[in-house]
């Protein structure tokens, strides 16, 4: 954040840039307001691509450009969408900028884009993206709309890849497939977790975080 | 026949949307608290999935599969526009929610009320887009997308009337402040999706 508040004096005079108010819409979706733990948005894809770190990463790097330009494109043109089609709008936008990023992922990574399988399409039904649509876009100015979707984007990565990073390192004892459990803890009798590559682990961690995240913040009780 | 029939139990239990896929999170978390909601969102998820996948099939087979427009003309044949199933896909599912929800406020204004924001949402129900994607991923043909889209449905159904069910119960008992709500609601589908996991395997 420190470099950001750098910038703020030269564009002090209307609203600048990352004016406070702006820095809250990016900062609070990270935490206090998190998609995943606190909104309850886009839980589904968070839960299925976080057997390894690689493709939770690649995920929440899409996650976050879906969702942040499809803010600042509805943020855009909301002055010209009809409300009874709106959602047909949205899912249009949606939709094409995530054809853009499964083309992308088919032609530089097949591999990744192999084993996210059918998760690439679902960011269209992600949850997060429609919400943040509705709730923020539709109501606010491009600038604004962007950074929310970032910050939310990021918020849903963050989740991502500490599920990932518990679920890989204790699963399959590595890391961005490397290896770093050694050979000699093998040896002693260390046994990888097979029980973190099941689904089941998934919603367990999801929930533990939930939980030590309310604990730290009690005005996070019974929000959903 | 026992093809289908193991289909449908495999879709139904062994990769239940909702356990095995996670596919329809959201609203499952949501409208869990209350077993009549909760069966009302399900048999509204099964109706629009079970209409929505065979004609996104049928989209899939006749207008996007490399060489499908061979039948509007010869020189067609070569045409790939299997990119735009996301938009396609998509279009035919809001669509058919709009149907759902016209219908649904006509002839039963309590269920439409008590469904909420959620009926419009079952056209973000991950796991109807979903269906169709794992239709188009495996390849299956007319009958199987069928057979595919009740046992997906039928999953979703079953699994939130369970947990709305297991919700309804758990307002008696006394769970530590932090965790009430989303955080318990996730380690009791966690334990169930281990009680799924029992199901892996077993073939008709």
């Amino acid at each position: 954040m420190s470099a950001e508040t750098t910038t703020v004096p030269q564009e002090a005079k209307k609203e600048s840039l990352f004016s406070k108010k702006n820095r809250r819409v990016l900062r609070d979706p990270l935490d206090d307001n998190n998609p995943i733990t606190v909104q309850v948005l886009g839980i589904c894809s968070a839960l299925a691509v976080t057997v390894q770190v690689k493709p939770a990463l690649i995920m929440a790097v899409g996650v976050t450009l879906v969702t942040a330009f499809s803010s600042l494109i509805i943020s855009w043109i909301r002055d010209s969408i009809p409300g009874r089609i709106r959602m047909i709008v949205q899912l249009v936008v949606v939709a094409l900028l995530v054809t853009l990023v499964d083309q992308i992922l088919k032609a530089y990574m097949f591999d990744v884009s192999k084993k996210l399988s059918v998760f690439v399409g679902l960011i269209i039904t992600n949850c997060i993206v429609m919400g943040r649509l509705e709730a923020f876009a539709m109501a606010q100015k491009p600038w604004p709309a962007f950074l929310d979707g970032i910050g939310n984007g990021v918020g849903y990565g963050i989740i991502l890849v500490v599920v990932a990073v518990i679920r890989e390192l204790f699963g399959s004892g590595s890391l961005l497939g490397y290896k770093l459990v050694p050979q000699w803890a093998y040896d002693m009798g260390y046994v990888n977790n097979g029980m973190m590559m099941l689904p089941p682990m998934a919603l367990f961690l999801i929930g533990i975080y939930i939980w030590i995240q309310r604990a730290r913040n009690p005005k996070l009780y019974n929000v959903s | 026949m026992e093809h289908y029939l193991n289909m449908l139990v495999k879709a139904i239990f062994v990769e239940n949307a909702i356990f095995a896929f996670f596919l329809g999170m959201c609203s499952y978390l949501a409208v869990s608290k209350k077993i009549k909601t909760a069966s009302g969102l399900g048999i509204a998820v099964i109706f629009v999935m079970v209409l929505t996948t065979p004609l996104n099939y049928v989209i899939l087979e006749y207008l996007l599969r490399p060489g499908a427009l061979g039948w509007v003309h010869p020189s067609l044949a070569t045409v790939d526009l299997t990119f735009l199933a996301f938009i396609l896909f998509i279009s035919t599912i809001a669509g058919a929610v709009q149907l759902v929800e016209m219908v649904v406020e006509k002839f039963s204004p309590s269920l439409y009320n008590s469904l909420g924001i959620f009926l419009p949402l079952i056209t973000v129900n991950c796991s109807i887009l979903g269906a169709s994607l794992f239709m188009q991923e495996r390849e299956y043909n007319f009958s199987e997308t069928l057979v595919f889209s009740i046992g997906t449905g039928t999953g979703f159904f079953l699994a939130i009337v369970l947990m709305a069910a297991i919700r309804e119960r758990l307002r008696y008992s006394n769970i530590p402040n932090p965790l009430q709500g989303l955080g318990i609601a996730m380690i009791i589908t966690g334990l169930m999706a281990m009680a799924f996991l029992s199901f892996s395997g077993i073939q008709l």
